[in-house]
């Protein structure tokens, strides 16, 4: 067996596959079917400073070889999260990144404050979110507003910062040597793609929102392309993700840069796939007589 | 929570109408543990989301369990293709079943349309002590009358048109029910109109009703978030999930 073990901006991942903010909760509903400890780590719900009832449903459409959501961010608050969920997910031997979000630099920077010695490993700060008005993609769309969030949230934490940036933009490098050059630790990326569907019989577009994020194997060469953008950019870790469906995806977005990985709306068809990415992209090291899966990492030889 | 992941064998498929199937499945992990009420979610080849179905009726002695669904899109219909013999990749039981009460006390069940098939586990509870309501548009759709029927329960078939049973909506029936013997509860699962008609009438005779919901759904265990139903508690509004708070909920607590 090769060695699945990744340093991650100083976190130790024990595989590098972490499931995607916003589609595994804080892990307790996958529990049923594997121990959360074959994920190299979770990155849990995007947590507010104050509880979110997000936007009303629907909030999913089903699109070719994806799905657009419109959540918007709904989740019961940094309190909640720190003394109803770290508890457990501190006893799964797993790495804990705390996803972040805010409606100002001032909430963000409070939410990063208050995860100081909870326990969790890293901060996943979100400027990238298509479904909230305030804050979110308005965040992570110019080089200036990722900037002044990302300092701010700097001096907010002493634990490793990951930026998690928008594709929305013209040029996704820029944001990420802006986030780079305030002190983040590391990048991930993509969020969701914006989108848009209609029922042509109502003519009412499905999302109640009218429109959503669009994730699933649909966005994968938008992300294997804005990663390896990003990684050629940065001198900090980029952690991929985009419709990884398929070990072979894991190994194809490694190769573009990505040091680390997430799985996301993959798992709701098959709620394995973090685990099974995780096992095939194993046996194909072996298979290739590589030792350690961090060599692969930007490995990709372009032309 | 408990459930099973797993591509489990079609024994049984049968066409009740132009657009509705019967599926059996064996599989007897879920059949041990499922209950009235809960869904299973369905993987369609080619599709990147499953498809919610509620259970219509489990058979714990063959480890059978029976779904009967309608045609909407192109995913239902994808999988209304497949036949006996194949295997149906199923994520179940899953969700918040109803409550069965005691032997003994009355319950009414109300289906409308693609909502009966959740309520012959609930028929088959109660037996004599059910009446079953099922409304549909039009008599050639009716679905499950005689399944219904051998559970012992009473049965009234109300169609829109009068072509089958007796003309008009579930409500009309409901209201002669409610004026001839209070049950001790209502299950309901249909349209939200229908649904609200429902608990309005119930809430009148001081009834409590359970009522399925509907929603578009991604993960089905309560992870995304996407399905989101607004209800009350204490006062207070909040955003519950059809797949892991529901489908079944409180009447009372459900904003409609």
């Amino acid at each position: 067996m090769a060695d699945m073990k990744v340093n991650f901006a100083g976190v130790e991942f024990k595989n590098p596959v972490v499931a995607a903010s916003g589609t595994y909760g804080y892990g307790r509903e996958y529990e049923a079917l594997y121990p959360l400890s074959k994920l190299g780590g979770i990155s849990v719900k995007g947590t507010t400073l104050h509880k979110r009832d997000g936007n009303p449903a629907p909030r999913v459409a089903e699109t070719p070889s994806g799905m657009l959501n419109s959540v918007g961010l709904q989740n019961g608050g940094v309190d909640k999260f720190i003394n109803c969920e770290i508890p457990n997910l501190l006893t799964k031997n797993i790495a804990i990144i705390a996803n972040i979000a805010g409606a100002t630099v001032e909430e963000c920077a409070e939410v990063a404050a208050k995860l100081n010695g909870t326990g969790v490993h890293m901060i996943e700060l979100n400027i990238s979110c298509p479904n909230v008005k305030q804050g979110g993609a308005a965040f992570g769309t110019s080089c200036e507003n990722a900037s002044a969030v990302t300092r701010a949230v700097r001096n907010a934490t002493d634990l490793p910062l990951m930026v998690k940036l928008s594709p929305n933009v013209t040029d996704i490098a820029s944001i990420a040597k802006a986030v780079e050059a305030e002190g983040a630790d590391a990048v991930s990326l993509i969020n969701t793609l914006l989108g848009m569907r209609i029922d042509i019989n109502s003519r009412r577009p499905i999302l109640k929102n009218n429109v959503g994020g669009l994730s699933g194997a649909a966005v994968f060469p938008i992300a294997v392309r804005m990663v390896w953008q990003v990684a050629n950019a940065v001198k900090i870790p980029v952690m991929g993700m985009g419709g990884i469906t398929t070990w072979e995806d894991g190994i194809e977005m490694m190769l573009a840069g990505a040091s680390a990985i997430q799985v996301g709306a993959a798992i709701f068809k098959n709620p394995f796939a973090p685990v099974e990415i995780a096992d095939g992209m194993n046996e194909w090291l072996d298979k290739n007589g590589i030792k350690c899966v961090s060599e692969i990492v930007g490995r990709v030889k372009p032309w | 929570m408990n459930y099973f992941q797993g591509k489990y064998k079609i024994v049984k498929k049968l066409k009740l109408n132009d657009t509705v199937y019967d599926f059996t499945l064996s599989c007897k992990e879920i059949t041990d543990i499922a209950l009235a009420g809960q869904f299973v979610h369905i993987a369609v080849d080619g599709f990147s989301l499953r498809r919610p179905i509620s259970i219509c009726e489990i058979n714990r002695e063959k480890g059978w369990l029976r779904i009967v669904f309608e045609v909407r899109g192109k995913g239902t219909e994808a999988l209304s293709k497949l036949c006996e013999g194949d295997l149906m990749d199923v994520i179940g039981p899953l969700g918040k079943g109803f409550d069965l009460l005691k032997p003994g006390k009355k319950c009414i069940a109300i289906g409308g349309g693609i909502g009966t098939p959740p309520m012959l586990e609930v028929a088959k509870h109660y037996g004599a002590n059910c009446t079953v309501i099922s409304g549909f548009r039009t008599g050639s759709i009716a679905i499950l009358q005689e399944d219904f029927a051998d559970t012992g329960a009473k049965t009234i078939l109300c169609t829109d048109d009068g072509s089958a049973g007796r003309k008009g909506f579930v409500t009309e029936a409901l209201e002669e029910c409610l004026n001839s013997e209070k049950p001790d509860i209502i299950c309901a699962c249909g349209p939200m109109p229908m649904l609200k008609a429902i608990v309005e009438l119930a809430k009148n005779a001081g009834i409590r009703t359970q009522v399925s919901l509907e929603q578009r759904m991604a993960c089905g265990v309560g992870a995304c978030l996407v399905c989101a139903c607004r209800c009350v508690k204490d006062g207070e509004e909040f955003m519950a999930h059809v797949c892991k708070d529901g489908p079944v909920f409180e009447a009372e607590e459900v904003v409609f």
